[in-house]
């Protein structure tokens, strides 16, 4: 369309209750304006603490197209710095995790800094006097983004320096997370090895959409989970052989429409929300031996089950995470350009939980979340056709109507028939509030 | 039956051809009921279990992968992969009477549509000889750059 180039007032005309313009996912303009605005706004996720777990260490990674650096600065103070050094510009780490001692050092012309971003020295500083560089940014030191908060350990960062709190950003949506530590008899996680890292030629938010799209399982992916179950009866295993253990994790994905109807979507304020309200894909996971014992003697047996009875399938945090915190990972999309996204999943460890339940989440990771993944290629498949698709003419509109109601408030929490793509909606809904909160924060839309 | 170095060499340029031809029936038969297919994410990963992994499957994964490359409903093969194993001679590093391993380097190509893409790995069989033939128990292919970001990888290095 063209007219809300570097307008983000214009940019959330593209959203209607009932349907998208195709340019949201298509048209550079506004994917630069979502990495101003959106990306800025928001709280996005950086990365988990047990990343950094020693005075010194790094992370290096994304915040929308913003490259940044998760620093241990000392043992109870983690801090996100842009990572760009102040005097040319040159990314001051390239790998994607390390130690760098005491400092940075910009390895260009050796201008260093603390690990909270503060100037330390520059060599022949004499050679700046007089020329104002100290009043400048580039003479403080490295920059840092607006706000950090770690929740429970896990690194959330908005790059504006004035915006919404963490709390009011996520309010009751932090469920979700509490419950995935608290599955944990320690209440604490752990990462477990480097993420699995997939490029789709796609744009972030059909990845995002897709996490609560409970239409597609048992069609895009009956080539895999179809083909798993298909399988297994012919086989024709005695009654109480033990299943495949792929049966566990992929047959689910062919359950019926009444399944995953039933089993509901609930959406909180600012575009989070979660499938799996009553039942899930990953109800019927068998019972691994210690670990109810363990929970029960951290929480007590009523508050143990409550925590395991929770089977919350994907809760998504917006703008660009997912988890599941029945089996403990996270997915972020990483929006690399209009029609390039990089998946990031990782998965973590229950402190204090057997080694059978890493054992399933790796499983589940390379099964469904990884680049070889039968599953993955279903999905990839998808998401990059419509992304050629959208380029038709004269059809310029996404529908996202799926059990839209007259009077949908996304100011209020809601409980819905598994089926509605009401997530979706209230992920738009986020994405107009967050592209204008800097402009106008009486809300999204007039 | 003795089994020559020859032998076990021939054995792994065959599963190459196999692979390129799409003779899955043939590779499948291949294997040890309870052999594995790994590829570690990690460069030098030691553990398939407890951390993530590329691949790591059992029979059934692979006849399920196999069986799923020509359903009428994967659109992901429509149309259809194709691939292509340069291998160098491989490295016999242990000849045992029933157990082998070897350590194989190759060039990888796998092509749909208008992409290519090129992966350099390591491949380590460890081969056992039951009644006579040779079997893979675990066939791990490590990718040189195993930790950059993939586009599909939808057939079998």
């Amino acid at each position: 369309m063209g007219f809300h180039v570097g307008n983000p007032k214009t940019a959330v005309d593209l959203v209607q209750a009932h349907q998208v313009h195709r340019d949201v996912y298509i048209s550079p303009e506004v994917y630069a304006l979502e990495m101003k605005h959106v990306f800025a706004n928001a709280w996005v996720f950086v990365g988990h603490e047990s990343q950094t777990p020693n005075k010194g260490d790094y992370l290096a990674t994304q915040i929308g197209n913003q490259p940044v650096i998760q620093v241990r600065h000392k043992a109870d103070d983690i801090h996100v710095l842009l990572n760009r050094c102040p005097h040319k510009g040159t990314k001051i780490v390239i790998d994607r995790q390390g130690n760098t001692g005491k400092f940075f050092r910009c390895p260009y012309h050796a201008w260093s800094f603390k690990t909270d971003g503060c100037l330390l020295a520059i060599p022949l500083k004499k050679g700046y006097e007089g020329t104002g560089l100290e009043k400048t940014p580039n003479g403080k030191g490295m920059k840092a983004v607006g706000a950090v908060k770690n929740y429970r350990g896990f690194i959330f960062a908005r790059l504006a320096e004035e915006g919404i709190s963490f709390e009011e950003f996520f309010g009751d949506s932090l469920s979700s997370l509490d419950n995935m530590v608290d599955r944990s008899p320690e209440g604490r996680l752990e990462v477990v090895g480097p993420p699995l890292r997939y490029m789709h030629h796609c744009n972030w938010k059909m990845l995002v959409e897709n996490q609560t799209d409970t239409c597609h399982p048992m069609v895009a992916h009956e080539s895999s989970a179809g083909t798993a179950v298909k399988l297994y009866e012919e086989m024709d295993l005695p009654e109480g052989a033990p299943k495949p253990a792929a049966m566990q994790i992929i047959a689910p994905f062919m359950s019926p429409y009444e399944f995953f109807e039933g089993m509901g979507i609930r959406t909180w304020p600012n575009g989070h929300g979660h499938t799996g309200v009553h039942h899930s894909i990953h109800s019927d996971y068998s019972a691994i031996p210690g670990y109810f014992d363990a929970m029960v003697e951290t929480y007590g047996e009523e508050k143990a089950k409550a925590i395991l009875d929770e089977n919350r399938h994907n809760t998504v945090y917006f703008p660009n995470i997912m988890i599941k915190g029945p089996i403990q990972q996270l997915r972020t999309f990483i929006p690399l350009a209009a029609d390039k996204t990089i998946v990031e999943s990782y998965i973590y460890r229950l402190v204090g939980a057997p080694d059978e339940l890493t054992a399933r989440t790796a499983m589940y990771n390379r099964m469904i979340n990884a680049p070889t993944s039968i599953v993955g290629h279903d999905d990839l498949e998808m998401y990059e056709r419509a992304q050629e698709g959208l380029h038709v003419n004269g059809l310029e509109w996404v529908n996202i109507s799926r059990l839209l109601e007259d009077d949908e408030n996304h100011d209020e929490e809601a409980v819905m028939n598994g089926t509605t793509e009401r997530q979706m909606r209230n992920q738009f809904d986020a994405w107009c509030k967050f592209m204008t909160y800097d402009l106008d924060q009486q809300g999204p839309k007039e | 039956m003795s089994v020559s170095k020859d032998h076990i060499i021939d054995f792994i340029y065959e599963e190459a051809r196999m692979l390129d031809e799409g003779r899955y029936d043939e590779w499948l038969a291949l294997w040890l009921p309870d052999g594995h297919y790994w590829m570690p994410l990690d460069y030098k990963q030691s553990d398939p279990i407890n951390e993530t992994s590329l691949l790591y499957e059992d029979m059934f994964m692979l006849k399920l992968r196999v069986e799923r490359l020509n359903g009428a409903r994967t659109f992901s093969q429509k149309p259809k992969s194709r691939c292509h194993h340069v291998i160098q001679r491989p490295f016999v590093d242990e000849m045992n009477d029933t157990t082998f391993v070897t350590n194989t380097s190759m060039h990888y190509v796998e092509t749909r549509l208008d992409e290519q893409q090129l992966l350099a790995l390591t491949a380590r069989h460890d081969l056992t000889l039951v009644d006579g033939t040779l079997r893979i128990a675990i066939k791990r292919v490590d990718i040189l750059n195993c930790d950059a970001a993939f586009r599909n990888i939808q057939l079998l290095p």
